[in-house]
């Protein structure tokens, strides 16, 4: 007998994604998608979507999907959430619309506690608008805004988002995973899974910091781009969970 | 137990949208129009709702979107600069043709400018303040009782039409007290919003909310649905109060607290012989043309003078609809200053003569 070992999950729609080669923004989607059909929660989970690379991921997500304003998806988020208190809501955001633009919002999202779920992609560059600087962008990374390479003394220092939002009392669980090797995806995987379990427990704000890929921008193949995030982001952006590591949340 | 009230203005703002089912208000301090906060602060939760203040005017903008999103009946409330930050808001609303009420309580700029009332914002309200080809419906009260029936009103709109409309009052409106007579229920529609995002519930595919459309035809035909629904708009919704207008030899023209000052100046102007008439517009978006035209039109009519708490803004659309027909002229006040009957009763005075 034929045993089926893997499939699309339902959690996507199916409409091919139309990332760049080598990025992973696909694996994230993948994995959210997953989570959210295993959790069962498909068909009560209202998603957000950013401005930048995945401005139309509401076409991949089969969730009801709202496309917000650049940086402004976790106050969409809270305007959902707080009309709909039993359903999930997820924002997934890039480092431009989350760490930038939509600072203020995310972070007094965060301090309100809102029972939301924040998937926080950081590649340490703008991507759609073609590899400008981003707050996270690393020193002495050269993008097309910091030609030279980001020089603290010019652009200042990379904001480290899991760190600073993990000192407010509303955000309690916040942990930041890469998406460049099997046993980190599935890391991720796990990661995901715990936020929507916060949020199905009411008990607060949960963000999950996704290190991730963008070779066109990088300037880097798609191998060298994964190996990048381990010999260089790493060291500025630590795995781990920064608050909500008592948190047991079961299967 | 009688159903008249004294009220505030702002309060009575507030009172309305609750009556008319609003359970969403997401807000951010700013004088003239607070009052609606701490009212919905201490009034939502007595009806199970919901008022979150938000870290600043674009986040509660923002909140309006994904709450209107959702399906709820929606409110924020600002005042002039807090509106100003709200205008990309107000375009994606547009864009995504999402229904929701915002009041300006309209007080002097331009900047920070101060904080007493004012009319400068009628462009903004008007003719769209934010990106793109839009509207939003403007309503224009002019009294505590019209604040309570507009605000409802303004509700079945955004429905009606999944459009933003917007409350345009000033901050005398917004500030002070007067009886409010309020209805034993009020006239508050349904509306199906299964296009909403609610999680589909396993019931249906998947919505989407979104005001983007890389593909030009597609936001073509948007632009196209949206000006035939702003056409409908102009064609059912226009509101209009006219004043002794009918033989009139000068007519006025005014919004809101304006319009008041202007009803005391026909009583005084009759008294010195001249027959003066008004034309208030209640609906400042769409702009009721056709009634200014017809009062303007009359042979007894000498000229227009239109009297506004700006350096002159409504006065464009009134030449527009009067059509070099008659000569419109302006008197205004800004800086928070009311013009003076006699202020008025003097201007009217000369045209009447020449």
């Amino acid at each position: 007998m034929e045993e089926k070992v893997f499939s699309r999950t339902r959690g996507l729609t199916g409409k091919p994604f139309h990332y760049c080669p080598g990025c992973t923004h696909g694996i994230i989607h993948r994995l959210i998608a997953e989570t959210l059909s295993e959790m069962d929660i498909l068909d009560v989970t209202i998603g957000v979507s950013p401005v930048g690379c995945t401005y139309n991921n509401y076409e991949y997500f089969a969730c009801d999907m709202v496309q917000a304003a650049h940086g402004r998806a976790p106050a969409v988020a809270t305007g959902i959430k707080r009309v709909h208190p039993d359903s999930m809501v997820f924002t997934y955001q890039g480092d431009g619309d989350l760490a930038a633009i939509g600072t203020a919002e995310i972070v007094h999202a965060a301090a309100r506690g809102e029972k939301i779920c924040t998937f926080f992609v950081n590649n340490a560059v703008y991507g759609m608008t073609s590899g400008q600087m981003a707050p996270t962008t690393l020193l002495g990374q050269k993008t097309t805004t910091s030609p030279l390479g980001r020089s603290a003394a010019v652009q200042g220092y990379p904001i480290n988002v899991s760190e600073m939002l993990a000192t407010l009392q509303g955000a309690v669980y916040i942990e930041r995973v890469a998406v460049n090797s099997v046993r980190n995806i599935n890391r991720a995987k796990q990661a995901i899974r715990k936020a929507f379990k916060v949020q199905q427990a009411n008990l607060g704000f949960a963000m999950v910091e996704i290190l991730s890929t963008c070779p066109t921008n990088w300037g880097k193949d798609p191998v060298s781009a994964l190996k990048w995030i381990d010999e260089a982001m790493v060291k500025q952006y630590p795995l781990g969970v920064f608050r909500g590591q008592e948190i047991e949340v079961g299967d | 137990m009688s159903n008249r009230v004294l009220m505030k203005g702002n309060e009575a703002i507030a009172e309305a949208a609750i009556r008319a089912g609003c359970r969403h208000y997401f807000g951010y301090p700013i004088t003239p129009q607070t009052e609606i906060m701490h009212y919905m602060a201490l009034r939502m939760p007595e009806v199970n709702g919901v008022m979150v203040q938000a870290e600043s005017e674009v986040a509660a903008i923002n909140m309006v979107y994904g709450a209107a999103a959702a399906g709820a009946r929606v409110m924020t409330t600002s005042s002039s600069p807090g509106i100003s930050l709200k205008q990309e808001g107000f375009s994606y609303i547009a864009g995504a043709e999402l229904p929701a009420v915002v009041v300006n309580i309209v007080r002097a700029g331009p900047g920070l400018g101060g904080i007493l009332p004012a009319q400068g914002d009628y462009f903004q309200a008007t003719k769209g303040g934010g990106h793109g080809d839009y509207r939003n419906v403007v309503l224009a009260p002019a009294s505590v009782q019209e604040l309570y029936e507009l605000t409802v009103e303004a509700f079945n709109i955004a429905d009606r039409y999944r459009v933003l409309t917007m409350i345009l009052g000033d901050g005398t409106l917004g500030q002070m007290m007067e009886p409010v007579l309020f209805r034993d229920e009020e006239p508050v529609e349904s509306f199906d919003k299964s296009w909403a995002t609610t999680g589909t519930q396993g019931r249906r595919e998947h919505n989407t909310v979104q005001s983007i459309y890389i593909e030009p035809d597609a936001l073509e035909r948007l632009n196209s649905n949206l000006q035939a629904k702003y056409r409908r708009i102009a064609e059912r919704e226009v509101r209009v109060e006219t004043v002794n207008c009918d033989g009139a030899e000068i007519i006025l023209t005014a919004f809101g607290t304006c319009s008041r000052i202007c009803k005391n100046v026909i009583r005084q102007a009759a008294e010195i012989g001249i027959k003066v008439g008004l034309v208030r517009p209640i609906t400042l978006w769409p702009f009721p043309d056709q009634a200014i035209a017809a009062a303007a039109g009359q042979p007894s009519v000498k000229a227009l003078l239109d009297i506004e708490l700006n350096a002159g803004q409504m006065v464009e659309d009134v030449r527009l609809a009067v059509n070099g027909t008659r000569p419109v002229h302006f008197h205004g006040r800004t800086g928070g200053n009311l013009p003076t009957q006699q202020e008025i009763l003097d201007k009217i005075q000369v045209l009447a003569r020449s």
